[in-house]
């Protein structure tokens, strides 16, 4: 019914219980709902993917996803990326190769590339341009990012 | 931007999709991925009062290959379908479902949306015509079976009655001897094919025994270019002139000038990109393998 829809969701490990209107957006309870406002919205129809979180595993545009459908799911956003105080080496990496000039994009790209890490740990530059596809920069022209996520994947695998 | 508000149900079953639709009346919607649907409510061209969700009817996203039958379930995601050995054993439904938009939309989007958004531009639509595929349909009266040409009637109309729902796909496995590829030619990863064409065709002694010609985004439907099957059928595999098959293809198409380009521009992608799926198809009938995905410019 239009009437509030009981929802409970794990969103970078803990567990969010909820009442909200069928309607409302992933990305909105994110934001406006539990104040995790990292995630960015941007074109807001499911082009520039700056809204990306890690939704069950696997990359999603949060502007495209009802809060309901996500019921019972975990997302990771980008606060869920530092642990302990430390940012995880794909922040720490965009920050030392310049991977962001204005940054509205970053949270995204930072979601996209981790997904990417996840499941290839050494990608090529090829793989990289394939990864972020979804995610559109209009600073850098994307070099400084494809050489910052390089970078992150060497220093996730001398870590490991 | 929020959509209108509606009524949201969670069905169980196709069985429970269908009653909810029904008492839902004519302002119930399907929810499936929502990758077309969402972004319709958002800009508010669509304001449904009831919004069905079928995204958790359980076994409805199975990929079976069973002898030379592959059946798709309507929840398969664009994503599922490309990590699966149906896409390494059935090459030109890799080239599809690895390009379709992007990372993040493929990890929602679904074969049945595709099918049912009835959008000449989606992918799927196009690309089951060259195999001939069978669309499995249940509805208030029960369930049927859609042939896919003509499935897409008319720009976003599709055979569909109201309250029908896309349960699967279901075509044959190619055979040996078989090969065949999707070209997509768009904008940026995000955005729809302004052209697409695929080629399914089946080598007999060196010579091409038969083939199926799919154009996407060429007109307010999928297009089927019989006429360029016809122009491929029988010319030599090793060295094919394929001007006329082009120019066929060309002739079945009907795009319309929009944001993605002008008339003009848009046959000359037909042309080009019907010769260079029908190379690959080629290579691949001989039994190469050879990479293909959607190109950008």
């Amino acid at each position: 019914m239009s009437e509030p829809v009981g929802i409970s969701i794990t969103i970078n490990g803990t567990l969010y219980e909820r009442k909200v209107e069928p309607r409302l957006l992933l990305v909105q309870l994110l934001r406006d709902e539990l104040r995790l406002t990292g995630t960015h919205i941007g074109c807001d129809t499911t082009y520039c993917g700056a809204c990306t979180v890690v939704m069950n595993g696997v990359p999603a545009k949060s502007c495209t996803v009802l809060a309901v459908q996500a019921d019972g799911g975990e997302i990771l956003t980008v606060e869920g990326l530092e642990k302990n105080g430390k940012l995880h080496p794909l922040q720490e990496s965009f920050s030392e190769h310049h991977g962001l000039q204005c940054g509205y994009c970053t949270p995204g790209m930072l979601m996209s590339a981790y997904h990417l890490l996840k499941t290839n740990k050494n990608p090529t530059r090829e793989e990289i341009r394939k990864g972020i596809q979804g995610n559109l920069c209009r600073c850098t022209g994307y070099n400084n990012i494809f050489v910052a996520i390089e970078n992150a994947a060497k220093k996730m695998q001398s870590e490991a | 931007m929020y959509p209108s508000k509606f009524n949201y149900h969670r069905a169980g079953s196709v069985d429970e999709a269908l009653r909810m639709m029904s008492e839902a009346g004519e302002g119930g919607r399907f929810l499936a991925g929502g990758q077309t649907l969402l972004v319709l409510m958002k800009l508010r061209f669509d304001e449904p009062s009831d919004v069905i969700d079928i995204g958790r009817i359980p076994d409805l996203d199975r990929i079976d290959v069973t002898g030379d039958r592959v059946s798709i379930g309507a929840l398969a995601t664009h994503r599922r379908i490309a990590e699966s050995d149906l896409s390494r054993a059935v090459p030109i439904i890799g080239d599809c479902a690895n390009g379709i938009a992007d990372n993040q939309v493929r990890s929602r989007g679904t074969i049945g949306g595709s099918l049912a958004s009835g959008d000449p531009s989606c992918d799927w639509p196009a690309l089951l015509h060259t195999l001939d595929a069978k669309i499995m349909c249940q509805g208030p009266s029960g369930s049927r079976t859609l042939d896919i040409n003509g499935f897409v009637d008319d720009l976003y109309q599709t055979l569909l009655e109201p309250g029908e729902i896309v349960t699967g796909v279901q075509f044959a496995k190619s055979s040996t001897g078989s090969g065949g590829a999707y070209c997509a030619f768009k904008r940026c990863a995000p955005a729809y094919p302004t052209i697409s064409v695929g080629v399914q065709l089946t080598l007999e002694d060196g010579r091409i025994a038969s083939s199926r010609v799919a154009l996407g985004s060429a007109g307010l439907t999928p297009i089927r270019a019989v006429d360029a099957e016809q122009e491929l059928s029988g010319l030599d595999s090793s060295a094919p002139d394929l001007e006329k098959a082009a120019e066929a293809a060309v002739a079945a198409s009907d795009p319309v000038h929009d944001q993605r380009g002008s008339p003009a521009f848009k046959r000359q992608l037909v042309a080009t990109l019907t010769k260079r799926a029908t190379n690959i198809a080629l290579r691949r009938a001989n039994g190469e393998t050879v990479k293909n995905s959607h190109e950008y410019y």
